[in-house]
């Protein structure tokens, strides 16, 4: 067997080494920011805080939570994270019903299919669609972030594919009971998707919560941003002017440690998500990338 | 045939109808979202041929021919843009296949299923973060007396660099944040594709006494060759997208003019400047492009690899 043989075993410790120190690359940098969220002002804007805070303290989180711009802006992100992936889930899955079938049954189905993969080809890009949000009275609106990217063709296309899969007897049954198109698909097709619409699901709420143009975009008044535009504002453009009219409230956001925490507090909805979808996710994205 | 006889429509309009109204029901939402979000906008790219002014409305402007396109091809800053975005983006491509692949074919040598799966999860976590907080962590740590300049400078003596101040520097680190965000994600399509590799192809090299290193040559590799060929290809048509949010995250004035890209550009000279027409024809330059490269990126995959997407 070759794996017992010494040239193997001293590459078996290096391919260790070399795969864990890639592993630690990538986490490191977020137990950096972690640590610098949790130090005192001071070591941090000394530039003192390696992996491990220096002189712990919770005072960024609590100036971070208790100002009111944040968590406006925080629940702004709930809500259209929800609305968002709502939408987005129902329509796609309602399509992907539709296109699922074959031109026998629904004879304008690669009418509708070209429809749809056309937009991925061709697009207005940024400008035409930012006039035709505002001239919908969309600007300012949670529908400005809600409606543009509702309808994602490429995902629509995978769940396509899973209904496809779905053997076809169980729908002929169906048919065959007197079921209609909307009994089979709520009742048959769904609960053995349930594996692709969680998967589609938790994409769609990641993409959302991570969404920043748009609000940088679609929304004038700061007071109406989601939190990943709330925070580009502070921590990227580094421009408080329009948030905050009080000028001694500057300390409650601007300052290493609180911006720290801040990115800290917006990443950790998707941190916590993200190891969930790991289990599905290998399959559906296989299915999008390669067909054989 | 009963598949067909309960599954296929009734001749006639009536029995169509009867037999697939839901159907089409189903798809309106898509159907209508998609005509204003994905069909309106098509409208308004008109104003790339016009002296678009919000006042006098997109009809109400006037003519400007071809004027803008030809603006944009002789005023010198978007030919540096278009030549930015080429080279960022062709290295991004190059890179996001290699490191991945590489990376691969290392992980599919631990037979130890933990560390397998904990490395897998670690590297996946940059994929899921927003370029605002990634963004906001590189600027802190790439700063002048950040962390990556603290340890150059304590443990080799170096000078502080100026990462994200400098365009040569700029590039080389929106190129390798770019993999590293990347590369655990791209890693998932070529550990998939070697599971599928038929395993009597290593035993009958085992049998003829190839060792680790000479099977991985002659069996692993060839076996993945049109997948990469698939990838490859497929990434033709991003030569234009070097990516808008890593960039406009990291960037700053300094940097303007070997990190601008297209799609940097378009927003800042038309939402921010307000030239819409101007920003449009560039988009739409972007666009065809695009377009011409994914089609040759399709063929070319057909062609090589045996590529279909439906």
């Amino acid at each position: 067997m070759y794996y017992k043989t010494p040239g193997y075993r001293v590459f078996t410790i290096f391919n260790y080494i070399l795969l864990i120190m890639a592993g630690l690359l990538c986490l490191l940098p977020i137990i950096h920011i972690l640590a610098i969220s949790f130090s005192a002002s001071a070591p941090a804007n000394a530039h003192l805080v390696g992996l491990l805070p220096i002189d712990f303290s919770i005072e960024s989180y609590s100036k971070t939570l208790n100002n009111p711009n944040f968590l406006r802006a925080f629940f702004i992100s709930i809500g259209r994270t929800i609305l968002g992936t709502f939408m987005t889930m129902s329509v796609i899955t309602l399509a992907g019903y539709s296109l699922s079938k074959d031109s026998t049954v629904l004879k304008s189905r690669n009418i509708y299919a070209w429809y749809f993969v056309f937009t991925m080809l061709f697009t207005g890009g940024m400008i035409p669609l930012y006039m035709v949000v505002r001239n919908l009275h969309l600007m300012d609106t949670i529908w400005a972030l809600v409606l543009p990217g509702a309808v994602q063709v490429f995902n629509m296309i995978l769940l396509m594919n899973f209904f496809r899969a779905t053997p076809k007897e169980l729908e002929e049954a169906a048919l065959i009971d007197g079921a209609g198109h909307f009994t089979v698909l709520f009742r048959i097709y769904l609960p053995l998707a349930m594996a692709s619409i969680a998967t589609l699901s938790l994409f769609s709420i990641v993409g959302s919560w991570n969404a920043w143009f748009d609000g940088l975009l679609y929304i004038n008044n700061y007071r109406n941003y989601p939190l990943a535009t709330f925070l580009q504002t502070v921590i990227v453009q580094q421009d408080f002017s329009k948030l905050i009219a009080d000028p001694r409230e500057l300390i409650n956001i601007s300052t290493r440690t609180v911006k720290a925490a801040q990115i800290f507090i917006g990443m950790l909805p998707v941190l916590v998500v993200y190891p969930f979808m790991q289990r599905y996710f290998v399959k559906g994205i296989v299915l999008g990338a390669i067909k054989e | 045939m009963s598949v067909k006889s309960t599954l296929a429509t009734r001749p006639g309009l009536k029995g169509f109808l009867k037999r697939t109204w839901p159907l089409h029901v189903m798809l309106l939402p898509a159907v209508v979202l998609q005509f204003i979000f994905g069909y309106m906008p098509l409208s308004g790219l008109v104003i790339a041929f016009k002296n678009f002014k919000p006042y006098d409305g997109i009809w109400g402007s006037k003519w400007a021919g071809l004027e803008h396109f030809r603006y944009m091809f002789e005023y010198p800053d978007s030919k540096q843009v278009i030549l930015n975005t080429a080279l960022i983006a062709g290295l991004k491509i190059l890179f996001n296949i290699i490191v991945p692949f590489t990376f691969a074919l290392l992980l599919n040598e631990v037979r130890r299923n933990s560390v397998k799966r904990t490395v897998q999860t670690l590297v996946y976590l940059p994929y899921f973060i927003s370029w605002v907080f990634l963004g906001g962590i590189l600027s802190d740590m790439l700063s002048s007396d950040g962390i990556i300049n603290m340890m150059l400078q304590n443990w080799f003596g170096l000078e502080p660099i100026m990462f994200l101040a400098s365009g040569n520097w700029f590039r080389f680190i929106v190129v390798v944040s770019d993999v590293w965000q990347q590369f655990g994600f791209g890693t998932i399509v070529y550990l998939a594709a070697l599971a599928g590799v038929n395993p009597s192809l290593y035993e009958a090299a085992e049998v003829d006494g190839a060792n680790r290193w000479r099977q991985t040559l002659s069996v692993t590799i060839p076996s993945l060759t049109p997948i990469v060929i698939v990838v490859a290809t497929l990434a033709i048509g991003n030569i234009l997208n070097a990516g808008f949010d890593q960039i406009f995250n990291l960037y700053n004035p300094l940097v303007y003019d070997k990190g601008d890209i297209i799609d940097t550009f378009v927003y800042r000279t038309g939402i921010l400047n307000g030239q819409y027409s101007f920003a449009t024809a560039v988009g739409v330059f972007k666009s065809l492009v695009g377009f011409v490269l994914i089609v040759i990126g399709y063929r070319l995959a057909y062609k090589l690899a045996d590529y279909k997407i439906f």
